[in-house]
Order: C-alpha cells, then sequence, then structure tokens
C-alpha cells in the first residue's frame, strides 16, 4: 500500500509505502515500511519511491561540471570552494602539464573558474581539470546560487528554460552543477536574469514553468506579452543529469573569438612539441634524476601530508 | 484528579500554546523560531559544511555541533552573557538527543553547526530547544530518520502534570524533560529533577510522550506550511 501520491510534499520519518514498494533514493526502510528521510517532494516510478530534496547540499560526483572560487594557491595546486563541504583541488599539472609557472600568476585568490570533476577521492575532495570546451576562468559577470537539486530545472527539457533566457535577455549564462551560474551580459539583464533563476528556484515543482517565465520575460523586456502560442511542452518534473551540451553552442561564440590567439599560441606549441619530441626520453631521465634527487618531492606536495609529518616528529 | 486546573488555567494533559516557524533566516542553511508559553527561540543551522576544526571531524560520518545560549534579557534578572555550566549542559544533551534522528553517512569529514538562541525565556527551554533545532534540520535539508521533539512533564502539589512552566518548575517537586522520535517511540534525552515515586515517574514519562506527539504535530504543520504549494 501507498500512503502518498507523486509530487506531494513530505517530511523526514514520514511513511510512504508499505513493503512492496522500493526505497530509491532520499528514503529509507525500516520495518518493512518505505519512510523518507528528507524534506521533498515524491518521485514515483515503477513501483520505486525517491524523495527529491527542496535544499541540499552539492555533494562532488566524477564528471559533473562545476564553478569554483579560488580560495588559496599552494605550491602546486589551487584550493577551491566549490559550494560544498568539500573543498575541490586543482592541481597544476591539470593547467600546465609538464611545464612549470607561477601558479598565482595565472589563477589568483578569488578568481572563478568553470570545471570539471575528474576524479572524487574516499574523503570526497574533488580533484579538478579544465578539459573541455569553455572551461576557464570568467571574466566578469555575477554570480546566482541556487539549490543543486534545482539545475536541472533551470536547464529544462534539452535545455530550452535556459536557452530561452539567453534569447531573450543577451546574456551569457553558465550553469554548474554544484548550483553556483555564472551571467553576463548588459548590467541590468543581469540583474533581470538573477531575479528569473531566482523565481525558477522558487517555482521548480510547479507545471508550465517554461510559459510562466516566457510571458514574464517577455512582459520585463518588450512589456508585452509572446506573439503567439508556442505548442503546449508537458513539462515533466524530470531529474536526470542535465545535458549540457547548451554550454558548448554558448561557448562557441567567445571559443571563435579567442580561436585566433589559441591557434598562435598552438601552432607555437606545435614547434615546440616537434622540437621536444625527438629526445623525449632524455627529458624522462633527466625528470627521473631530479625526482631521485629530491626524494621524489617534487611531483606532488600536499599540506595536509607536511603537518602529519611535522605532527608526528 | 484529571479536572484540576492550574495556575495558569491549564488542564493536567494541557500544553503551553505553541508556535513554530520554519525558514525564517535568510542567510542560514536552515533556520526555525520557536514560541511556546513565554519562550521565544530561534535556531539556525550550518551545513553539512567543510569541518575546520581537524580534530573534531570524523572518517566515516558527519559530525553535529551545537550551541544554547541565552540572551542576558532573555530572564527577568539580567543574566551574564556568555557560556556557562547549565548552557554547557544543555548544548551537550541537545546534540545527544538530535544525533540518532540524523543519517549523514553521506556526508563524512562534513560538520553541522546548530545554534539555538533564547530570546525570552519561560521554563522549558531546552526542550523548547530541541524541537525548533530538529525543524531547522529538516529546514536545512539534511537526511533524518525523523523529526526529534522535546517535552517535558513533572510533578506540582502532589499532581503529575505536562509541560511546566517556570513558576510550576520552581515551586514544583520534579521535572522529567525528554526527547524523541516519534515515528518509532525511541526516547533520546531523557533528564529528571527531583523526586518521583516508580509509578509516577512511569506517568511522567507517558504524558511527556503524548505532549511528544502533540507537539511534533505542530512541527510537521509549521513545515508543511512554509513549502506547501499554495
Amino acid at each position: 500500500m501507498i500512503h502518498v501520491e507523486n509530487k506531494d510534499l513530505v517530511i523526514p520519518g514520514q511513511i510512504l509505502a508499505d513493503d512492496e514498494y522500493y526505497s530509491g533514493r532520499g528514503t529509507f526502510k525500516e520495518n518493512g515500511k518505505v519512510c523518507s528521510s528528507l524534506l521533498g517532494r515524491v518521485s514515483l516510478r515503477n513501483k520505486k519511491i525517491r524523495v527529491i530534496p527542496l535544499k541540499s547540499k552539492y555533494v562532488p560526483k566524477k564528471g559533473d561540471v562545476v564553478i569554483g572560487k579560488i580560495k588559496d594557491v599552494r605550491f602546486s595546486m589551487w584550493d577551491l570552494d566549490i559550494n560544498s563541504p568539500y573543498s575541490g583541488i586543482l592541481p597544476a599539472f591539470e593547467v600546465f602539464g609538464r611545464e612549470k609557472k607561477e601558479l598565482n600568476k595565472v589563477y589568483d585568490v578569488g578568481d572563478v573558474l568553470f570545471l570539471r570533476v575528474v576524479d572524487v577521492d574516499e574523503i570526497k575532495k574533488a580533484k579538478l581539470g579544465l578539459k573541455g570546451r569553455g572551461m576557464g576562468k570568467f571574466k566578469g559577470g555575477i554570480i546566482v546560487d541556487i539549490a543543486p537539486t534545482k539545475v536541472p530545472r533551470l536547464i529544462g527539457k534539452k535545455g530550452s528554460m535556459i536557452n530561452m533566457i539567453k534569447d531573450k535577455t543577451n546574456c551569457k549564462i553558465v550553469v554548474g552543477q554544484n548550483g553556483l551560474v555564472w551571467v553576463k551580459g548588459n548590467e541590468d539583464m543581469e540583474q533581470l536574469t538573477r531575479e528569473i533563476i531566482h523565481l525558477i528556484e522558487a517555482e521548480a515543482h510547479t507545471s508550465g514553468l517554461t510559459n510562466k517565465i516566457k510571458n514574464k520575460l517577455y512582459m520585463a523586456i518588450d512589456g508585452e506579452l509572446p506573439p503567439e502560442e508556442v505548442e503546449e511542452t508537458e513539462e515533466e518534473f524530470v531529474l536526470e543529469k542535465p545535458k549540457l551540451q547548451n554550454f558548448k553552442e554558448e561557448l562557441e561564440q567567445e571559443e571563435l573569438e579567442q580561436e585566433e590567439k589559441e591557434a598562435e599560441e598552438e601552432s607555437a606549441e606545435e614547434t615546440n612539441e616537434k622540437k621536444e619530441k625527438p629526445d623525449i626520453s632524455e627529458v624522462i631521465e633527466e625528470f627521473k634524476r631530479k625526482n631521485k634527487s629530491k626524494d621524489g618531492s617534487l611531483s606532488y606536495s600536499d599540506n595536509s601530508n607536511n603537518s602529519f609529518i611535522l605532527n608526528n616528529k | 484528579m484529571s479536572d484540576i486546573i492550574r495556575d495558569d488555567g491549564r488542564k493536567f494533559d494541557e500544553l503551553r500554546p505553541i508556535k513554530i516557524e520554519a525558514g525564517v533566516l535568510e542567510r542560514a542553511d536552515g533556520s526555525a523560531y520557536l514560541e511556546v508559553g513565554g519562550n521565544k527561540i530561534l535556531v539556525a543551522v550550518y551545513g553539512p559544511r567543510e569541518s575546520y576544526i581537524r580534530r573534531l571531524l570524523e572518517p566515516n560520518t558527519g559530525v553535529i555541533r551545537c550551541r544554547y545560549n541565552m540572551a542576558p534579557f532573555s530572564v527577568d534578572d539580567r543574566k551574564r552573557p556568555g557560556p556557562d555550566r547549565r548552557s554547557s549542559e544543555i548544548s551537550k544533551i541537545t546534540a545527544d538527543a538530535l544525533r540518532p534522528a540524523l543519517m549523514l553517512e553521506n556526508y563524512p569529514r562534513s560538520m553541522i553547526d546548530i545554534y539555538i538562541e533564547v530570546i525570552e525565556a519561560e521554563g522549558g527551554t531546552r526542550c523548547a530547544g530541541i524541537t525548533a533545532a530538529s525543524v531547522a534540520l529538516v529546514d536545512a535539508g539534511i537526511p533524518m530518520k525523523d523529526i526529534v521533539v522535546g517535552c517535558a512533564a513533572g510533578k506540582v502539589y502532589d499532581e503529575i502534570v505536562l509541560d511546566l512552566s517556570e513558576k510550576e518548575d520552581k515551586e514544583g517537586q520534579a521535572d522529567v524533560p525528554i526527547a524523541m522520535m516519534p515515528r518509532t517511540g525511541e526516547i533520546t534525552l531523557l533528564q529528571s529533577d527531583g523526586d518521583l515515586t516508580e509509578e509516577e515517574f512511569a506517568k511522567a514519562i507517558d504524558l511527556a510522550m503524548e505532549g511528544c506527539r502533540k507537539v511534533n504535530e505542530i512541527q510537521k504543520e509549521a513545515l508543511m506550511k512554509k513549502y506547501s504549494i499554495e
């Protein structure tokens, strides 16, 4: 027997269903009953009950794209705040490869970056990387933060919501799965976009939200409702992993601008590589020699490890 | 005996008027405001967040810390500000009362901070603090097995009564504050101050558990009211 309906608001400890139902995320089983462990809305799919939380903290997951703020520059990595109970690290070799540069000249404390979670270790520390389109430092713009659970709603089905906002406000928008959203555009439009994003967050559970937001946008910008009725797209309460293809399209423009510069750099790099390639074994040997002489501390050093050693002494 | 009327006009098993509001603070992850009788309590929850105190963190689960604080103006005679023996005790027992309900396995090495501020006190602040703190924890989106609720019973003028006021607490013979998880009936806090016979003690606990269930309904209402669709 089931005691709740789809999309019902539930609170922790509330009994949702009897034994024949499966307990999904946000629920637990006790004494043959499925109970909620979160404040959220029920999502029912073939006898599997899940509870989608209204609020939650982001827990890093491999492959996610996130927005992070640099909070410390260390010897061989950056420490980042990724709006989560767990901090992220961006190792220097993810950015430079083997090359050596001064870290704080590239990214300094306070810079906001768009990154990918490369790996999450057993203590949930996120290792971040910059491999991927449009990854790197943001210049200007504002950061809006929303609950990470509302991110799929902000993006919409195949990016319908976010693309609509982008088209209408002419803002560049990048959504990180950790609930941070970067918006850049005209100052007034930035503020409007911020309001719209918060509105979506507040009303994420209502159906037909895309149309509602559309009307709101048109009213705010044109002062009139959109001309033609768009076909009714049945908005489902989807919470699958958001497709992030929209970033790419969005960032393509920017990339085009940068491409010229990059092309120059790349060609320069290529020539460098060509020079390097024949004697790569020598380089490796040299690297090994260096490592030996410094007791292997060259490759990687973690502050926490250092402090641990100090404590032992 | 069930017909007795207490000093403030309540029946022996009647709670003081109670009001709970969830999500009152903008910048906290979760918050709650509670009024019961003359008590006014504000609770803020921050976290789960990165633990900045290394010795506290646990490798396999999250930890909670709790601070109970009474404002200097919360009682008739000005209270000296800052922690004292009583507030350290209440901080500890509140954290202990809430801990069994929390499911923090998914947040290892993290920390949750609970700040309980008593703005006005009129007897039974520790129970009220627990009640409000668990609403704030739910509001913060922290996974929990159940909502913890606190309520006290005691002995006043040789009668077992529910939810002692400050006057009853001072004049009465005993005070038994408890906290429980209403779904399973597990008791997470049990203190007893004063003299009670075995039967009286059992009766007081039954009465307090009954009171807890009533308060729990109000907690649920507060959360539903805050987040339900208009």
